[in-house]
């Protein structure tokens, strides 16, 4: 039965292992986009996601991938719930999270980000994720995606994506 | 407290809120590709996607409350051009880049205040979306400045449009703060935002960016209005024959 909390914490382990579709190397629990998972006899699963930004776009594949997921446990009562609140922070990305941007070659966040992102992203010089300079430089506030600015590295002379504080 | 709220009063509000945000979002996606810089291509569609964003579950959540089982889609594609509730501003042609800078400017100074405000809504969702909001339009007050900034203490061509591109838009900016029976309701029972209240902060901060970037404050006393009544703009109907066409040629087509 999917209300056993055995089998619930075994259900909500698949679904943390659902990447991301836009940044894969991370899943959704590394980027705390995945909130909770319930599970009783009369609903089935229920599992609650809040987006990173209002209008995050990949909020749909995640919804229809964490749904296979479950699916591919058999489970066919589920269904997706989306929270606005309390909102996303880049806060709640964890450490595992941050290590696995780094390496993929996009730049975490600055943290804490506080009340005030906008004063993050200007007052803290960004590490380079492929050479470890602080000698950067931002290249537009706004990037590939809502989530991310463009940055350029002076030492290195590569571009690359800073994961904006919000 | 919101109990002398009728769910057509909640509605209504959010379909303001939803409106001005999703109004806007269509004006500035015609953006794309046509920026000056492919960097500002890139900005202005993530600040369209984030408008948009709360566009949908503002307008959702009136659905909702309205009761008359009609969802987002119905609300953005069915309706006419005289029930949209968003004011004018957002509403006005991109003009070159400087009227779209000034226009943002004006509107996220007064959304980013609103949605301060709106955070401590007595209603959930409202308070929800603010909450998600809030930091967004942050960066949007941000590039709006920025751009000021660069084009009104740039050179004499830059400085003269961006001069020329905030009298265009000024007169708007009073529609933003006018109340009327809906605000004042909503705004005491708690569960909206007055919006006569936001205008000396927005002043506060217009006027610094402004004279940062040595340009002059428009002097008029012209106060155009009309859009929270469903009185637009004539740029408004083909704004929205554009938004809607799909729906309106090919009824009920999705993805």
């Amino acid at each position: 039965v999917v209300s056993a909390p055995a089998e619930l914490e075994r259900l909500r382990e698949i679904v943390a292992a659902v990447p991301d579709p836009e940044i894969p190397v991370l899943t959704i629990e590394d980027l705390g986009v995945l909130r909770d998972l319930t599970g009783s006899a009369d609903e089935g699963v229920i599992v609650t996601i809040t987006p990173t930004y209002s209008g995050c776009p990949a909020m749909d594949v995640i919804r229809a991938d964490v749904l296979g997921a479950l699916r591919a446990q058999g489970v066919e009562r589920a269904q997706v719930k989306t929270v606005l609140s309390p909102a996303w922070s880049s806060d709640w990305i964890s450490d595992e999270g941050r290590r696995k941007l780094r390496e993929y070659g996009i730049a975490p966040p600055a943290r804490p980000c506080g009340a005030s992102p906008v004063t993050q992203l200007t007052q803290l010089s960004v590490c380079c994720p492929r050479c470890g300079s602080f000698e950067t430089r931002e290249v537009s506030r706004f990037g590939s995606t809502a989530c991310k600015a463009h940055h350029v590295c002076n030492a290195c002379h590569e571009p690359f994506d800073y994961f904006k504080p919000l | 407290v919101s109990a002398t709220l009728t769910n057509a009063d909640v509605a209504g509000y959010a379909v303001r809120l939803g409106d001005d945000a999703l109004v806007l979002s269509q004006r500035l996606a015609s953006w794309c590709s046509k920026a000056p810089e492919i960097e500002e291509d890139l900005a202005l569609a993530n600040i369209v996607l984030d408008l948009l964003g709360q566009a949908r579950t503002l307008l959702s959540y009136a659905g909702e409350r309205e009761g008359r089982g009609r969802d987002e889609d119905a609300l953005a594609y069915l309706r006419q051009e005289h029930e949209f509730a968003n004011v004018l501003l957002v509403e006005l042609d991109n003009g070159d880049f400087a009227v779209t800078i000034a226009r943002q400017l004006l509107f996220s100074t007064y959304q980013l205040a609103l949605y301060e405000r709106l955070v401590e809504s007595t209603d959930e969702t409202l308070a929800g979306v603010a909450g998600k909001a809030v930091k967004e339009v942050a960066y949007h007050r941000d590039h709006a400045t920025l751009w000021t900034l660069r084009l009104g203490d740039g050179t004499d061509v830059s400085r003269a449009r961006m001069q020329a591109a905030l009298e265009r838009v000024w007169p708007y900016a009073g529609e933003l703060f006018d109340a009327d029976e809906l605000s004042a309701r909503v705004s005491a029972a708690g569960v909206g935002v007055d919006p006569a209240g936001l205008r000396p902060g927005w002043d506060a901060y217009v006027d610094r960016v402004i004279g940062e970037a040595t340009l002059a404050r428009p002097q008029t006393d012209w106060h155009p209005s009309g859009g929270r009544r469903g009185v637009h703009t004539e740029g408004f109907g083909y704004l929205i024959a554009e938004l809607q066409h799909l729906q309106r040629t090919f009824p009920g087509a999705s993805w």
